[in-house]
Parts: structure tokens; sequence; C-alpha cells
């Protein structure tokens, strides 16, 4: 893409930009004006970056989409299917924007959750240190908009010690066509609290609309969180997402994300463990068809010793779809005892499906147990042998095997409500009829 | 158990059979009849998991010459699935491990498969659940094991009692078990052989696939084969276990005739 029609997106974008809202205060006018200047140095990212190199994003410049404006004709009923039985903490946007009548929160005395306008006079301070101090703009024009734009979004402080038995569900409900929603997320793990997020995206319809999601994690120390990222957005959609997490002294970081959605997709997600002892677990499953493209790029940055991370990530593509995998893992010099391990595994399931996986491994202290290992393949012929000899057509072993590489992940999932509806997508996706 | 004039379940002839070009089975015959237990002895690499998977129809072998009729089907015309659900069991020497799937879904699956082919009625996860339990009793399996997935994380002996299972559930015919005493301890190894033991009757035949004798301290052969080189040089009794247990394998080439004399 030329560099003028890059330019002139990003102005036509902040054109479209409204006067920000009342209710504002000084730091998060300064931190919007921030984002702004960002954009304007900045421009969209093209092949030629390395960062970006499998991932074209230039269908995004033929639809200018402009930011969505509420739309208050939403009924519960409509979109009550996307509930979850078993999440009873629930904050719902749509569009972007927040919809109190959506939303329930069913802890009200343990877990401070709500829209950050709700929030800003009753939690000044803590937001102040918190919004937009994980996500750097700067190099990254996505996170820019999306700070440039910032109203709304769902804030979730968990205070110390203080377990959250339900799940918090923040449900994220794309309705309208052509236009671009800017959704933001802040969870805050308070020392030695625990939650599980749940980060929703979806589509009442197959529309083309953008997504442009900001999500930042900071767990104190001790903190526990487990985040369960779904993106099931419309197949004609865009999404482009940006998750970073900080941890702390001995805090606990579990995450599952399922890219299910969007003719183009991309999340980042950088993790960063800041102090001693801290631990994640970073699972992901790619699930995706037709001319689909879902590229995800993840960066564990070991800061400190005595760390451990485990990353397993999958790809099932077929059709000609393609998916990307960059995993980049970091262990800086003094991040001694360091023990890290990553797995890639990629299932092709046509001739002319695509992907592009890459481990990068930045080690840089001596003491440290890491180790990484990436397949691209077809299923294995000897587990169709085992299950055909025990009586399973060729059709239902390969559909039972394709099943069960996608479940694995899905498996990981502690909330069964949403467990079940996934499985039933990766069924509903993986399943071939006898030919 | 012999049986006089008891049906032959399985007529192997000539069977030869190669992979990637290589000839492995070299002209293997053997009978089987209804009741009768057959082990299968001789030193790694000599053919014995080759001819299991030839018999389960694994089709990376070529099978180049020979013929092998189970029951009144000619076995080498059927794709592996129908192999097994004409009443032929592989219990395999290396059970392939599934993550994502649990055992009950996979136990269920295998089994109404098999069900539907014999004209049967399939079971529901509920009944399937009281029926399996009841068999898992017999391998004396904790019950943590329907949920967990299929051998993901199964230590060697559960992998076996696993493969145990299946057959237990779908009441094969003939049954191959390969090396399926591999990596159990003595308390294992007694509970899969006295499973085995109430498994097999005058209905049914059992081939041990085996390079240690122990297994058939436990589960006692009919018949003993050895295999060297992809031919069965040898058969006699179940003396002839403890025979090669004692003398080893390398006498036999030279002698080809047991020392404790065959009466079958
Ligand atoms: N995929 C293969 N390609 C080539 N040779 C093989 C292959 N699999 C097995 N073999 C050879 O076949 C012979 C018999 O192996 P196998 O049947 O596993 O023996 P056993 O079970 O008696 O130990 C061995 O010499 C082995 O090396
Ligand atoms: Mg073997």
């Amino acid at each position: 893409m030329s560099e003028a029609i890059s330019t002139s997106y990003l102005e036509c974008l902040l054109k479209s930009w409204q006067a920000k809202p009342a209710e504002s205060r000084a730091w998060l006018n300064q931190l919007r004006a921030q984002a702004i200047d960002c954009v304007s140095t900045q421009k969209l990212p093209t092949k030629r970056d390395e960062e970006w190199r499998f991932t074209d994003i230039s269908p995004l410049t033929t639809l200018p989409y402009r930011p969505s404006q509420p739309d208050s004709a939403l009924k519960i009923e409509d979109v009550q299917h996307l509930f979850l039985d078993d999440a009873k903490n629930r904050l719902v946007f749509v569009d972007g924007h927040f919809s109190q009548s959506l939303s329930a929160i069913a802890e009200p005395a343990a877990l401070i959750a709500g829209n950050l306008s709700a929030l800003l006079s009753a939690q000044a301070s803590i937001l102040e240190s918190h919004l937009g101090q994980y996500v750097p703009f700067d190099h990254n024009v996505f996170a820019a908009l999306n700070t440039a734009f910032l109203q709304d979004g769902a804030v979730v402080i968990v205070p110390k010690n203080t377990v959250i038995a339900e799940p918090v569900h923040l449900l994220f409900i794309a309705t309208q066509h052509e236009v671009t929603s800017y959704p933001r997320c802040l969870l805050i793990g308070e020392t030695g609290s625990h939650v599980t997020l749940i980060e929703d995206y979806a589509a009442l319809q197959q529309a083309a609309y953008i997504t442009n999601s900001v999500t930042e994690i900071s767990l104190a120390g001790n903190a526990h969180a487990k985040h369960i990222r779904v993106q099931r957005e419309s197949t004609k959609a865009f999404h482009l997402a940006n998750c970073a997490v900080a941890l702390a002294h001995a805090s606990n970081y579990q995450s599952v994300s399922i890219s299910l959605g969007a003719q183009i997709s991309r999340y980042n997600l950088d993790v960063r463990l800041t102090d001693e002892a801290a631990e994640c677990t970073i699972d992901g499953l790619t699930l995706i068809s037709d001319r689909q493209l879902a590229d995800t790029h993840t960066c564990i940055d070991h800061a400190k010793p005595n760390g451990t991370s485990h990353q397993q990530h999958k790809c099932i593509a077929d059709d000609a779809a393609h998916a990307v995998f960059n995993g980049k893992i970091i262990v800086r010099p003094q991040a001694q005892r360091t023990n890290s391990s990553q797995s890639s595994r990629n299932l092709l399931l046509s001739k002319t499906a695509q992907v592009d996986t890459k481990p990068q491994l930045e080690i840089f202290a001596d003491d440290v147990k890491c180790s990484h290992g990436a397949t691209v393949g077809q299923l294995d012929q000897e587990e169709i042998f085992y299950l055909r000899s025990r009586g399973l057509s060729e059709t239902a072993a390969h559909n039972l095997l394709t099943y069960a590489f996608g479940a694995e992940i899905i498996s990981r999932i502690p909330v069964s409500s949403l467990r079940q509806q996934l499985e039933q997508a990766v069924l509903d996706q993986t399943q071939s009829n006898p030919s | 158990m012999i049986i006089a004039n008891s049906p032959t379940i399985l007529s192997v002839q000539g069977l030869r059979a190669s992979i990637n070009g290589t000839e492995i089975l070299k002209g293997i015959d053997l009978t089987v009849r209804s009741g009768e237990i057959h082990a299968i002895m001789g030193l790694n690499g000599s053919g014995k998991s080759t001819f299991a998977k030839v018999l389960a129809g694994h089709s990376a072998y070529e099978v180049t010459g020979g013929s092998i009729q189970f029951e009144d089907k000619n076995l080498l015309e059927l794709p592996p699935e129908e192999r097994a659900r004409a009443g032929l069991f592989l219990a395999f020497q290396y059970p392939i491990e599934i993550p994502g799937v649990a055992n009950t879904q996979f136990l269920r699956l295998a089994y109404n498969t098999v069900q539907t082919q014999r004209g049967k009625e399939e079971l529901d996860p509920l009944e399937f659940d009281d029926f399996v339990r009841e068999k898992m009793k017999l391998l004396e399996m904790k019950p943590d094991f329907l949920d967990r997935s299929v051998n993901e994380g199964f230590s060697g002996g559960e992998k076996k009692r696993n493969e145990i299972l299946q057959m237990a559930l779908l009441e094969p015919r003939l049954s191959i078990l390969d090396e399926t005493d591999s990596g159990l301890d003595i308390d294992a190894l007694k509970i899969v052989a006295n499973g085995v033991n109430r498994i097999t009757n005058k209905d049914n035949a059992t081939i041990l696939v085996t390079h240690y004798q122990r297994l058939l301290d436990y589960i006692v052969p009919d018949f003993v084969h050895v295999m060297q080189a992809g031919r069965i040089v040898m058969t006699g009794g179940k003396e002839l276990a403890l025979e090669l247990e004692t003398r080893g394998y390398d006498w036999i080439t030279a002698n080809k005739q047991p020392v404790a004399g065959v009466s079958a």
C-alpha cells in the first residue's frame, strides 16, 4: 500500500473522532492527546515490516469505517444466547459501547467491575496509575488509535486477597455494519487475589466491521488470573487486538486464546514477568477455513529469576486459510533459573491451507531450562490406524483426531458452558462427511 | 484349551509381507482354532509386531504372498475397520495417545460401532458408563481413568490395561496381544493376565506375542511358536517357553527340534 493512502486512511479515521466526553479527567485527556499525536507520526504496517511480514492488512484501507455510535435498540432477547450460565459477573459492550441494562455483577461486594467512565471518580488514582501503562502505543498504530478513541471500557479490579468465585464475562458484541469499535479492558489483580476473566468477541450477524481492542492486565504479588479469550467475530470482520500482561512476584497468569472468526485477525500478546518467581501458561488455538487469515504474535519476557512459562499454540487451517504464529521468548541476563517451554503444532486440512510458524528465542541468561518445538503436518497415520483397528471408519477416525487436536486446548478452559460451546464449534468445523 | 473338531478361526498360509521394499515376513503358516491360546515368541526384530499389524490391516505393509482366512472371510480384502468389526482385535505394543478425547468417549464410540455391525443396540452415555465400570473392575482400574484423555499421561501399565479393557468391551473372536506384558510389574501383570483369562473361552481365541515367558506363567498357552527372521521356525507346547527361558534362542536354528517333545 502506498504511503499516501495509508496516511490519508489514518487522517480520515482521526477526523471522525469526536469531542471527548464531559466526565473525563485531565490525565485521561492527556493520554488520549498523546495517542493522537502518535497516530499522526505513524503509518499502517505493511508486509515490509518484519512484524507484519505474513499478514497483509491493506484491505483495511478500503474501509475507513467510522467509529460506531451507541445503539440502544438492542434487547436482552437478542443477545441472551451469548451469555454464559456459569459466568454470572457480566459486562456487555455493544459495538464497543457499554450497556448497563445487559450487564450484571453477581458479587458487587467483593468485586469492583464496571464501565470506565462510571469508575473514573471512585477509582481515580488506581486507574490513572494503570490505564495505558502496559500497552505502549508509540510504535503500535492500532493501540494508538484505540487509546485516541478511548471512552468506554471494561474495568475489573480484584481487591487484595479476594477470591472471585464466578468468572467475569466481558462480552463484546458487534451488531452494526461498516463501523469500527474500540473495546478496551483493564484487569487489576491486587495482592493474593484470584479471578477468572473471559474476554469474548462475538457478532450478531455476518457483517463487515473492524474491532480494534486493547487489553491490559496487571497482577500484583501472588495474584492469580485465568484469562480466556474468545475471538468469534463475523468471518467478514477485521479483528486487531493488543494485550499486555505484567506479572509481579510469584503471580500466576494462565491464558487460553481461541481464534475462530474474522476475515483477518491479529492478536499481539505480551507477557512480562517483571519480578521473581512469576508463572504463566499461555495456550492458543486457531481454527480457520475458507480464506481467513489469523495471526498470533506472542512475546513472553522473563526479566527476573525463577520464572516459569509454558506455551502451547495450535492451528488448524482448512481450505485456503492462512495461520501465523510467531512466539518470541526473551530471557534477560538477570532471569536465571528460568524454566520455559514452547510448542507450536499445526494441522493442515487441505493442500491450499498455509501455516507460518516461527519460534524466536532470545536467551541471555546461562542457567535456564528452555525447550521449544514446532510441527506442521497432516494427521498421524499411526493414530488413524489405531482408531480404525477399533472399528472406526477412516472418516470417523479422521474427524475424531482433528476434533481432538483442537479439543486438547479447549479442555483447558475452566468454564464448562463456554467449553461446551467451543467444543461444538470445533466439532462443526472439523467434521467432514464420508466421501 | 484345545478342543477336538473346534472350528478354525484363523488360517494363515505362506504369508509374506514387506515394508518400503524390505521383506519382513517370509512365509508364515499358522492355524488357530476356537478356544485356543497361542504364544508367538522370538527375539526383538524377528517380525512378531509386523505379523500382528499385517493381521490387523496396517497399510504401511505390503502383502506380497500367501493368504489369511478369518472365519469365512478373506482378511486381506478387508480394511482395518472391517477386520475389527468382524471380530479381530489387536492390543498394541505401543498404544497411541489421543489428547483431547476423553477415554470414555473413545471407548463408547468403538463399542457402539462394533455393536451396530453386529446388529445390536448402541448404549447411550449413561448406560455405557455402568457397563464400562463393571468391566473396569475386572482390571482393577480407577474410575478417573474414564475422564482422562485416551492414554495421555498413562503409565505403561495403565496403557496396557486400557488395551485389555477394549478387548473386554469389544468381545473379539480373535485377540492378538502384542507384548502386553512388557512394562508391567508383577502385580499389574497378574491383574492383566487375570483379566485376559476371564475373557477367553471356548468360542474365542488368543495370540500372545511376547519375548519373555513370564506372562505364560499366568496365561497358559496351548501352543508356543518361535519366530525367527520372519518365519515360524518351531512349534511346541507350553514347555517350549520354559526351555527358551533357560536355553535362549540360539540352539533353535541349529536343531529345529525341541528337546521336550510336543504332544499336541
Ligand atoms: N517401518 C519400517 N521400515 C523398515 N523396517 C522396519 C520397519 N518396521 C519394522 N522394520 C523391521 O522389521 C523387522 C521386524 O520388526 P518387528 O516386527 O517390530 O519385530 P518384533 O516385534 O519381533 O520385535 C525389524 O528388523 C525391523 O527393523
Ligand atoms: Mg514387537
